[in-house]
């Protein structure tokens, strides 16, 4: 298998590369608390390894990260709060009712852009205004004033995943639905085509296309919305509240794993768009 | 100018008057009329007017100045009686769509039953010579074969005047000649009225009964030269006395038409 080789050969370099230095710097950066703990006389190697296994390290080996998850995925019943598979769950229902909201309401005010002229002058401003307010910052304020007028729980979280993420959709959507050019819109009208028609069979199957591009970028905003938003809710559940309570209490590998399972919830999160991408194509006889 | 192609006033329907126009003056002084059954092709340079033309008949750009009538109607009514099928410089497939779902795109639109959307498709693929082709999706035929699928697709509701700009423009010499004798026996076969746009001498005086020359700046039809070849026409009448002597004709009134331009 000399060409699986030759593929995987740069993304290995890169990965021993990128291990090299992580270990380097987590020794490094542990050095003095790794000496705390062996005494300042321990032989070198005595020091190496007490670096790289420190409860609380500065920066946490990989091989500690990659422990501590399977603790935190594996060694715990999933309903338990110490359960990283119980947070992930937490937090990937607010992403996707998040994303949901988003997809929907994304879609919609791309429609209605398209659809009418108005819309078009009035709504996309403000459509890009909205991105210009720094959400991650006034997320946790957001959750207090929204729990203050009674809403609780997933909406006021989901509703901030939503806002992150419907811009992506939004403008992919509409630069979709725009997509066709003047022989297929032409096309139509000879055949006295009606507005709905155009529609239905030309921009919105035309737009499918771009709309995985703005879905696999919203996915991940989705999450991250997820994430911060779960930062100010008193901190109970998910991995937002997870990465918090970690830095409250100098749980540095809680956080890095907490870190790395959000990044396997976005993995998840792409591959499964890029899945329904892949039927879509795969109905379109093997072209988008 | 006038247009009397397909059901009513046949032959002696007269033409009214001049302009046909899109914004700059594309066209100006253009009065002619178009009996049912002729094949009639547009020819002249760029810039010319002779897509604005084709457009103008099919109300996909409207004359400022004067009348245009098809059937007897005005072209708007015509496109919403669908009276024409179209079809374009490029094949404008829907990606989406297998070939046959191309071509039941207009059926769908005006409401035939499935049955018979299949049927159509099943009968216009044939016709075009594309019916082993019906699954595929249009980027997994030639772009000969997507311009017949195209063809297919205007002649699926069987329309009584078919309106092609420059079809064959875009592709190679060896394919552009098939689609020429395949087009002709079409015409042939149904009767119905063609109105073509090329810049090409030789396929216009191959397929046309009437050759409608035009001159740009502004666009303006400098002649008409009436095409007596026989209307069983192999591909070899090209280098037949007859058929070079029609050509020479076209050339000379096309160069007439650039020196006083």
């Amino acid at each position: 298998m000399p060409d699986a080789v030759r593929r995987a050969a740069p993304i290995v370099t890169v990965l021993l590369a990128l291990g090299v230095v992580w270990y380097g710097a987590a020794f490094a950066l542990n050095h003095s608390a790794a000496l705390a703990v062996v005494g300042s006389a321990a032989p070198l190697p005595v020091v190496v390894r007490a670096a790289w296994s420190l409860g609380r390290p500065l920066l946490p080996a990989p091989h500690q990260i990659v422990l501590t998850l399977i603790a935190g995925v594996f060694g715990e019943s999933v309903t338990s709060p110490r359960s990283l598979v119980y947070h992930a769950a937490v937090t990937a229902e607010t992403a996707a009712v998040g994303f949901l909201l988003a997809l929907v309401l994304g879609v919609a005010l791309a429609v209605a852009i398209v659809q009418t002229r108005v819309l078009d002058r009035s709504l996309m401003p403000w459509v890009i205004a909205s991105q210009t307010i720094p959400v991650l910052a006034i997320a946790p304020m957001v959750v207090v004033v929204l729990g203050n007028i009674g809403l609780t729980g997933i909406l006021p979280k989901a509703l901030i995943a939503g806002w992150l993420s419907f811009f992506p959709i939004t403008t992919a959507m509409v630069t979709g639905l725009r997509a066709p050019d003047r022989i297929a819109v032409d096309l139509l009208r000879t055949y006295d085509a009606s507005r709905r028609d155009v529609f239905v069979k030309l921009r919105w199957p035309a737009a499918m296309g771009f709309l995985f591009a703005g879905v696999k970028v919203a996915a991940t905003l989705a999450l991250v919305g997820a994430i911060v938003a779960e930062l100010p809710t008193g901190a109970q559940a998910g991995l937002g509240a997870r990465l918090l309570a970690g830095s409250y209490y100098g749980q540095t590998l809680q956080i890095w794993a907490a870190l790395a399972m959000a990044s396997l919830l976005t993995l998840l999160a792409v591959g499964a768009a890029e899945t329904a991408q892949r039927v879509l194509v795969a109905r379109r006889g093997g072209r988008l | 100018m006038q247009h009397d192609a397909v059901t009513a006033p046949s032959a002696a329907a007269a033409l009214s008057a001049p302009a046909v126009d899109a914004r700059t003056v594309a066209l100006t002084g253009v009065d002619l009329t178009i009996d049912r059954g002729e094949f009639v092709s547009l020819i002249g340079p760029s810039g010319c007017g002779k897509t604005t033309l084709i457009r103008a008949i099919a109300d996909l750009e409207q004359p400022t100045t004067g009348s245009l009538k098809v059937n007897g109607t005005t072209p708007a009514q015509a496109r919403r009686d669908r009276a024409y099928g179209y079809v374009f410089q490029a094949p404008a497939l829907y990606a989406w769509r297998t070939v046959e779902r191309n071509v039941t795109l207009p059926l769908e639109i005006m409401g035939f039953p499935a049955a018979e959307r299949r049927e159509r498709a099943r009968r216009n693929l044939e016709l075009v010579g594309l019916g082993e082709f019906a699954r595929r999706f249009p980027w997994q035929l030639s772009g000969g074969m997507q311009q017949r699928a195209s063809i297919a697709r205007a002649l699926s509701f069987e329309p009584a005047l078919l309106l092609m700009d420059e079809p064959f423009g875009a592709l190679d010499e060896i394919t552009r000649d098939g689609l020429n004798v395949h087009l002709l026996g079409l015409w042939r076969q149904t009767g119905m009225t063609v109105v073509f746009v090329t810049h090409s001498i030789p396929e216009a005086v191959y397929l046309s009964t009437r050759i409608v020359v035009m001159s740009p700046r502004p666009g303006r039809i400098t002649d008409i030269v009436d095409n007596d070849l026989p209307a069983q026409r192999p591909l070899d009448i090209r280098e037949t006395p007859e058929f070079l002597a029609v050509a020479h004709r076209v050339r000379n009134a096309l160069h007439a038409g650039q020196s006083y331009a």
